[in-house]
């Protein structure tokens, strides 16, 4: 009984430590280079196949975002007028489109290298900024950088932004106009719509 | 040659005057932006700016990217990144950022001699780093706001400050004044087809990501401009509650 309750103890002493191990910085660092080493073995992926690069996206990448937040920076004032459902819908389009612009993004720049700047950061920082910049060949690099929040089991990314431009917030203006010209629902059918399209796209694409 | 030069301004004035109409048709349907006033017009421009793009400057620095190898591509870049670098010293300065001027300068003088004209960009190896500074962004560090959204043709997304910017920066920029046409047209042309080939891989994505392509391209720009302005770390927009 005590060796088991010294076990215990140890197990979660040890998953405490690698939660804690893993700082903003080693996380982007970690998660580029493994799913820049699969796309660069990958050929089917390297020849566009979009569900192979979205699956990646979802096991690699997608656990170390914060969509809630996401879609709620995106959505603005009018997160409060929408009902649960709607706001949950809101979440699952707006990660589907997210997804797939990632995807693209990845299959585009797949032969850059990636220079990773310092992280400034005090231990009591739960919001930190992740600087990179991409290094294309013949070309300038690009700035890339991860908005990274504390949650309750791990750090996430809630916003991510290319040579200054927020992905996440680029959509507030034209969601608010889809919400003041046709309401929230209104928004969701475009969202809807969208990521419909971009699936007939690359299944033509891909055939 | 002077007779040329006037039928195509002629051209470009009708051209201009029409969408100016198709502007003032549009200019009501939409309710718009705070930031986009002229927004029916803005369309019709980008409209238009997008099918020469399409028609003509996109498939050229397509063919561009596809015949000259990476290094050649870099050497070019490099080049006109170097030809930039007095302008964005002279601006550092404006900014009160002389010790970045000083770079600037320190720049251009090792990339013209030992980078053989700038076709090899030895500063960056010797640690000065490259800067991105223009009138516009000058203007912005001074104070002024950016003002309504502006599609120039040709030139694409402005707004007034960086129109105003983008004046003071053709009559600085050195390509603009070389005195002898043919290389001056030559050079411009390899700059432009060389600026757009280093955006292609981004066409995809906004295509990806954009629900309506104008307004996507519009807040970027806004987004991208203020974030020069603040060197890459502009203060976080304030989140809507």
């Amino acid at each position: 009984m005590k060796h088991l309750l010294v076990i215990l103890a140890g197990l979660l002493f040890t998953s405490i430590v690698s939660a804690e191990e893993i700082a903003p910085d080693a996380l982007v660092r970690n998660v580029s280079n493994d799913v820049l080493d699969i796309v660069r073995k990958d050929k089917d992926i390297q020849s566009g196949n979009m569900r192979k690069i979205v699956e990646l996206a979802e096991a690699k990448v997608l656990p170390h975002f914060n969509f809630t937040h996401m879609t709620t920076l995106a959505v603005g004032k009018d997160w409060r007028k929408a009902t649960p459902e709607q706001q949950k819908s809101l979440i699952d389009e707006f990660r589907t489109l997210l997804v797939r612009t990632y995807s693209k993004a990845l299959i585009e720049y797949r032969d850059q290298t990636i220079d990773y700047k310092p992280l400034k950061m005090q231990p009591t920082d739960t919001d930190v900024l992740v600087r990179t910049a991409v290094n294309q060949p013949g070309g300038k690099p690009i700035q890339i950088d991860y908005n990274i929040e504390k949650t309750d089991q791990s750090w996430k990314v809630y916003d991510i932004s290319v040579a200054g431009v927020s992905l996440v917030t680029n959509y507030r203006s034209s969601f608010a106009q889809e919400v003041s010209t046709k309401g929230i629902d209104g928004l969701i059918a475009s969202l809807r719509t969208k990521n419909k399209s971009g699936d007939a796209s690359a299944a033509a694409a891909h055939q | 040659m002077k007779r040329g030069a006037v039928a195509v301004g002629k051209r470009v004035a009708t051209a201009v005057l029409a969408l100016a109409a198709a502007g003032l048709q549009g200019g009501c349907a939409t309710a718009g932006d705070a930031r986009d006033p002229i927004e029916g017009f803005n369309r019709a421009v980008f409209a238009f700016n997008d099918g020469v793009d399409r028609a003509l400057i996109r498939p050229v620095a397509k063919g561009y990217e596809t015949v000259l190898p990476v290094p050649v591509r870099a050497g070019v870049s490099n080049f006109f990144g170097n030809l930039a670098d007095p302008v964005i010293a002279v601006n550092s300065l404006l900014q009160g950022k002389p010790a970045d001027a000083v770079g600037d300068a320190a720049r251009f003088i090792f990339n013209s001699t030992f980078g053989m004209l700038g076709i090899f960009d030895v500063a960056t190896d010797m640690g000065l780093e490259k800067h991105d500074e223009d009138f516009g962004q000058t203007f912005g560090r001074w104070g002024a706001e950016p003002g309504a959204y502006l599609v120039v043709p040709i030139y694409g997304p402005r707004d007034v400050r960086d129109a105003a910017g983008l004046a003071l920066n053709v009559m600085a920029d050195p390509v603009g004044n070389v005195g002898h046409v043919p290389t001056r047209n030559t050079l411009t042309a390899v700059r432009l087809v060389s600026d757009r080939a280093e955006l292609l891989p981004a066409d995809k994505i906004i295509e990806e990501a954009a629900l309506d392509k104008y307004s996507y391209m519009r807040d970027a720009y806004l987004q991208h401009r203020r974030s020069q302005v603040f060197d890459g770390r502009p203060p976080r927009e304030p989140d809507a509650d």
